[in-house]
């Protein structure tokens, strides 16, 4: 079938030991992810957002096969995901992802001597790739410190797309980059989404930038999904308060913009030990609208509108939804 | 093109750090001295017959002289000569144990980092019960109960100097196992091969390069010792060690017979050791960079 979906997590979840003393004994565990579910259809732009420590890399590290999960199932079309050439990364930090030592040259044909490319049509391949990405064609003998940050990302993203993937793991792509550098990437991975049929999951915390780009979106909180929707309902009517206080910190620039902000009192106090998890609703110490159940039931994901579910008390039963509460404190 | 000028660019001005470096420009001259007197020793020895067991009892315990500019030995052979010929043994000693050591403990280095798990275990235990035993104790132990001559005092050196080698290696490659561009390749699909000896390895080159110039001087010099002890190179083939043991016997009266090889020692370790500080400077900028 064609629309079954491309990736599939049903209820992955994966934790890191902590290990201390003299004899690295395990004095605990950080649960990173916990019972993930995600699908990801063909060519679409799957958003992942959260604050840093919420497990948005450690997902994306599962999905390209480089980490194993703790628990539950990852499948790429349908199979197990493994290492392979379909699904790619894009790292944050396009420093670190170029190997030092090595021309431009020689970093995307050793992509495509794996893709299987003969040598003699590689030069001819990597003239091509860097055209794709808008580099001229003498880049390829240069060296990674020779390039911009900007620079460098575009060849992160030949080097992925020279062994014609189908899904792109896109891990906070632009944070290490200038502002100006940020849009015109966005602006060419769009295009290349485009022109070779990618889907792509991308991992950020910039809201903004999200809403832009994404076609869906999940948020991430302490390893754990709290709300997905399409990009238009969630940014629209974010119904999980998480999600709400999470957009009420975007910064606005305009009067317009701030009406679009969610109005909602702001958070107290830090992001929880993801080693010693809260009970109930991970968010519910922080969470303006808690109430009784919140601090001992984990809420179950609820229908808040088509095509958008939360993990929120407050969407289940009788209780008001969150919109409700948060329209009643509004001042008339 | 502009990519190759630049390149010839970057070339020189890691020459012209080089050049304004004292201690690598200084190291350089004097290894470069030396490996050029061992290479042409035959044409550059006043007196290359002296090589061997010549005896000209005429000639004995000569002090240093224009005929003579280390002196004279005590069966009456030019000093200067021989220690010309000693560098030759001294540099192959050096050559053959760290172009042994060297690969085989960067590819341990390599594969104990990169795979971790049990190779990890097996590798770096080894290399912790290797270095608990000084390599001096080793040579002696092993050119005892072998013959002591200068292939079994290099088996000896070189049977310990690997895991100096696996460490240093090891070390990097634990850094750079999980650094992007490793796992990048890991995801299109690079061969272990290629991640191992494309991706990780030149990294490593710089600081083994800067290792394998200071140990040139210590091999030199334990081999000098193992000689001097009378377990390295026997009589009469040229070596420093030897000469200065047989030397010792004439102090103080006939001091030049000990001391003009044993400076000579002091020359060629002082050269590799300023050449390797000299390089670690330079290498220290380019990481940094």
């Amino acid at each position: 079938m064609s629309d079954s979906p491309l990736l599939e997590l049903d209820a992955v979840s994966k934790r890191f030991a902590i290990r201390g003393g003299i004899a690295g004994s395990v004095r605990g565990h950080v649960n990173a992810v916990r019972q993930v579910n995600l699908t990801v259809q063909r060519g679409e732009v799957f958003g992942l957002a959260g604050e840093s420590g919420s497990g948005k890399s450690t997902i994306a590290r599962m999905i390209v096969g480089l980490l194993p999960p703790d628990g539950g199932t990852l499948r790429f079309a349908g199979r197990p995901v493994v290492q392979s050439r379909a699904i790619q990364m894009v790292f944050q930090n396009p420093g670190a992802s170029l190997n030092p030592r090595r021309s431009i040259g020689q970093s995307l044909s050793v992509a495509l001597a794996a893709a299987g490319v003969a040598r003699a049509a590689r030069r001819h391949r990597i003239a091509d790739l860097l055209g794709l990405v808008q580099l001229p064609a003498d880049t390829a003998l240069r060296y990674p410190h020779e390039l911009s940050g900007g620079q460098k990302q575009r060849v992160a993203i030949a080097r992925a797309i020279a062994v014609a993937p189908r899904l792109l793991v896109l891990d906070e792509p632009t944070s290490a980059l200038d502002v100006s550098v940020q849009a015109k990437i966005m602006e060419l991975l769009v295009e290349l989404g485009r022109s070779l049929g990618l889907t792509y999951i991308f991992i950020s915390h910039d809201l903004s930038l999200m809403r832009n780009f994404a076609d869906r979106v999940g948020v991430l909180y302490l390893g754990e999904v709290v709300e997905i929707g399409t990009t238009e309902a969630l940014f629209g009517r974010p119904a999980h308060p998480y999600t709400r206080t999470l957009l009420a910190s975007i910064p606005v620039v305009s009067a317009a913009e701030a009406r679009l902000r969610p109005d909602i009192p702001l958070i107290e106090g830090e992001v929880p030990n993801a080693a010693d998890l809260p009970s109930g609703c991970v968010f519910h110490p922080r969470c303006p609208y808690a109430f009784a159940p919140c601090t001992d039931q984990h809420p179950a994901f609820t229908r808040a509108e088509a095509g958008q579910t939360a993990r929120c008390h407050l969407l289940a039963g009788d209780a008001a939804s969150v919109h409700d509460m948060t329209t009643r404190e509004q001042p008339a | 093109m502009a990519a190759p000028a630049q390149r010839l660019s970057a070339a020189r001005q890691n020459w012209h750090r080089f050049s304004r470096n004292p201690t690598a420009v200084v190291g350089a001259a004097i290894v470069l001295l030396v490996v050029l007197a061992a290479v042409f020793a035959p044409l550059l020895a006043p007196y290359p017959g002296h090589v061997g067991a010549v005896v000209d009892f005429r000639a004995r315990h000569h002090p240093p002289s224009f005929s003579h500019p280390f002196g004279t030995d005590n069966i009456g052979r030019d000093i200067f000569s021989r220690v010309l010929f000693g560098y030759r043994v001294s540099l192959s000693l050096a050559a053959v144990v760290l172009g042994i050591a060297v690969p085989f403990g960067t590819v341990l280095g390599l594969a104990a980092g990169y795979f971790g798990g049990w190779s990890e275990t097996v590798i770096m235990r080894a290399t912790d019960i290797a270095l608990a035993i000084p390599p001096l104790v080793m040579a002696l132990a092993v050119t005892a109960v072998l013959s002591p001559n200068l292939l079994n005092a290099m088996l000896a050196i070189t049977a310990l100097w690997w895991t100096w080698h696996t460490r240093l290696v090891y070390s990097i490659t634990r850094t750079l196992r999980h650094r992007e561009y490793v796992e990048a390749a890991r995801l299109i699909g690079a061969s272990r091969a290629h991640i191992l000896f494309r991706e990780i390895l030149p990294n490593c080159v710089s600081a083994i390069s800067v290792k394998v110039t200071l140990d040139c001087g210590f091999v030199i010099l334990l081999g000098a010792s193992l000689s001097f002890l009378g377990l390295g190179v026997q009589p009469p083939t040229p070596d420093l060690g030897t000469m200065v043991a047989t030397g010792a016997d004439f102090l103080p009266d006939d001091w030049w017979e000990p001391v003009m090889p044993g400076l000579a020692i002091l020359f060629v370790t002082l050269g590799f050791n300023l050449l390797g500080d000299g390089l670690r400077d330079l290498f220290d900028v380019e990481d940094v960079r």
